[in-house]
């Protein structure tokens, strides 16, 4: 075999083998974020006003990228897709409520640092019952209707209505405030464009959480066996790798994301009501078709996307903003019907 | 056999169901006079509304294996349409015609035009699409107010032989008023069953067996020679056009239509559970469903009250049985229903005769 290589290739003379060919990465999506924020820019009319906005649009997007770059992994790796997904962000945002409302004298604090300590602790408990609630939302209701995609659209609302109820039962059905740490508060001003300094935070968090996930699956050996069970989930199972196994740890994480981008969600609207997870939902359905279902790097570029378009729209024709993201989602998939990134699976 | 070719020849086919049918027929055709007042009256109709609603959802879902999101927009387009033509021109049946002739053919367009488009996808691409459909449409209803009344909904008069002014005698029949609201309700007695005994005709007639084929097995229907995009959507249609008629029934009823009533979400997750817990392929299922449901609904809060009254002294199940969280009981039978009797009740009920004989 090794001898008749050459012959099938009379060119190789160039490259050499010793390298696996890269993938190259498709860029025509990447230019739509930047063609997108300067076609915005005359129409928006004046610079700082367009600072703003973007600014606005950018940490919408990237909050919106934590709650959803989960859903996106777990349908990519197990084709399940979860209606459920709203219920942790819900919970994931009344624990912000409870744990910042405990500890009233590090949130009124003027001093960042104070409240970023104050944040940490919500971030890290929600994160945690979030993900401990994803362990058992798989074992319990999802493992037993793998490959019955109809029953799982069932099973996953079901959870969905039960656990809202529950969490009804723990804080009550009345919406809850959620204000906003004393020095996230108010905005930094720059020039003429002002930018809300929870933006900020929420834009660096967001990139933190991105760089993160990449770093996960495209230098460690999980984010590469998660990557290949996107790609082809039974070659995986062959070379054997316990996919199931894999999978958990998948959804939980992707829960544990939903609980994090429910704090900052909740700390976004600065209320918290036990719909705020399902009326985010569909919002994140969106998202994650824009992106193509199972990208990561599809969903990331979706939902600031989603995020930018959003805040444009609602500046420049606020009845138009209503639909705006179906309307992207149109646009996208009229483009490319797979999504930005199509898995290659799919 | 009259009975057997009024019900399609498929007949409840166990004892207990049966009963249980006979007991829901003759409660809702009796409810006038064996529950007095106006919330029973309301329960019954509702009843008889839903009954539509989820048998045409179950035509969707249980019988041909689609699942929609988009089933309770279609009811709020039929809900819609006649309170937009009775409240543009009038309480006249003419209106009514008008009204529910122009929601039947916006709803089958629509409905036409999404099987086409989307009904090739898989099942859960068309789950989300339908979701932005129905979301884009409330949010549209919403905001068309000049139209649509907006958030506020619109209140409007019904044809005067419906209206509870209009009075049939003077004396009361066995202690009941002979009044429009009576004529109403007997008029939607009579739609819900001449539309139930409808689809259970669609569903026993060869078409509705390619549909059970194509649920079971789409690409051996297809191999067959059945074209299953065809009888997917042409199941959609017809599924969207119940809903439409169901619809303006609940407008005729409420003499009120607004968003939450008709286009919410959370009507869409009432009807599913009805669905699945009466028992999904069974139009019999929807029957028993969507009486337990709304029974529960409205009565269900009394029982908890009972129940956390008792529990007052233990917090957390104190609040487990508050009145207020009869949805999540309902909940948890629902996720009960998909793992444990997918078949729902009437299938628990048939399976049990299954056994016994």
């Amino acid at each position: 075999m090794s001898e008749q290589l050459p012959m099938l290739s009379p060119a190789a003379t160039a490259p050499k083998v010793d390298k696996l060919p890269t993938v190259r990465l498709d860029r025509l999506p990447l230019l739509l974020l930047p063609a997108l924020a300067l076609a915005a820019l005359p129409l928006v009319g004046s610079v700082s006003t367009w600072v703003t906005l973007t600014f606005a649009g950018l940490a919408m997007g990237m909050i919106i990228f934590i709650m959803a770059s989960g859903l996106t992994l777990v349908f990519g790796l197990m084709d399940v897709f979860n209606f459920g997904h709203g219920v942790f962000i819900t919970l994931g945002a009344f624990l912000a409520v409870s744990v910042l409302t405990s500890m009233p004298t590090w949130t009124e604090s003027e001093r960042l640092s104070v409240n970023l300590l104050a944040l940490a602790p919500a971030l890290l408990v929600a994160m945690a019952l979030t993900g401990g609630l994803g362990f058992i939302f798989e074992r319990t209701l999802i493992r037993p209707v793998y490959g019955q995609p109809l029953k799982q659209i069932m099973i996953t609302m079901g959870g969905m209505i039960v656990g809202q109820e529950l969490i009804k039962v723990a804080w009550g059905p009345q919406a809850l405030p959620l204000p906003l740490p004393a020095a996230f508060r108010g905005s930094l001003v720059m020039g003429e464009a002002a930018v809300e300094k929870y933006r900020l935070i929420a834009v660096a968090l967001g990139l933190l959480v991105f760089a993160a996930m990449s770093w996960v699956l495209g230098r460690t050996k999980i984010g590469l066996l998660i990557r290949a069970g996107v790609q082809d989930r039974e070659m995986v199972e062959s070379l054997g790798y316990r996919i199931r196994r894999l999978f958990v740890g998948v959804f939980v994480a992707g829960s544990a994301l939903a609980g994090l981008g429910g704090v900052m969600w909740g700390l976004y609207q600065q209320t918290v009501s036990p719909t705020i997870g399902a009326e985010v939902n569909v919002l994140l359905f969106i998202v994650i078709i824009i992106g193509g279902l199972g990208s990561v790097g599809g969903c990331f570029i979706g939902a600031l996307l989603v995020g930018l378009v959003g805040n444009y729209a609602g500046f420049l024709a606020p009845k138009v903003a209503l639909f705006s993201d179906i309307l992207l989602m149109v646009a996208v998939l009229s483009w490319r019907p797979q999504g930005l990134y199509p898995v290659v699976k799919r | 056999m009259m009975p057997v070719r009024f019900l399609s020849g498929d007949l409840p086919r166990g004892r207990v169901l049966m009963a249980l049918l006979i007991a829901i027929a003759a409660g809702l055709a009796l409810a006038p006079f064996l529950f007095p007042g106006a919330k029973a009256l309301n329960v019954a109709a509702k009843i008889c509304i839903f009954i539509v609603l989820v048998a045409s959802f179950d035509l969707l879902l249980g019988y041909t294996g689609i699942f929609s999101f988009a089933h309770t927009m279609f009811f709020g387009i039929g809900a819609y349409g006649v309170a937009i033509a009775l409240n543009g021109l009038g309480p006249t049946w003419t209106a009514v015609a008008a009204g529910l002739g122009g929601a039947l053919v916006l709803s089958l367009a629509l409905s036409l035009v999404i099987g086409l488009f989307s009904l090739r996808v898989k099942a859960i691409f068309y789950a989300m699409i339908t979701l932005a459909v129905a979301t884009a449409f409330q949010t549209l209803a919403s905001q068309m107010s000049d139209f649509t009344g907006g958030e506020d909904g619109l209140s409007f008069k019904v044809p005067e032989l419906l209206s509870s002014a209009f009075s049939l005698s003077d004396k009361p029949f066995l202690g009941v008023s002979l009044d429009g609201r009576l004529i109403a309700y007997y008029l939607l007695a009579a739609a819900t069953l001449v539309l139930f005994l409808v689809m259970l005709r669609i569903v026993n007639s060869p078409f509705g067996r390619v549909l059970q084929a194509i649920r079971e097995n789409p690409f051996r229907a297809e191999a067959l020679g059945y074209r299953t995009v065809v009888y997917r959507t042409a199941s959609n249609v017809l599924s969207a056009g119940f809903a439409t008629l169901a619809g303006a029934m609940l407008a005729l009823w409420l003499r009120y239509n607004g968003p939450d009533t008709s286009l919410s979400f959370e009507i869409m997750m009432n009807i599913l559970l009805m669905v699945v817990i009466g028992g999904m392929g069974t139009m019999y299922g929807a029957v028993v469903g969507t009486t337990l449901f709304i029974i529960a609904e409205n009565y269900l809060q009394d029982l908890l009250k009972l129940a956390s009254g008792a529990a007052s002294g233990v917090p957390v199940l104190r609040g487990v049985v508050d009145p207020d969280r009869w949805l999540l009981w309902l909940g948890l039978l629902f996720v009960l229903s998909v793992y444990k009797f997918p078949a729902g009740i009437v299938g628990k009920l048939r399976a049990r005769l299954r056994g016994a004989g």
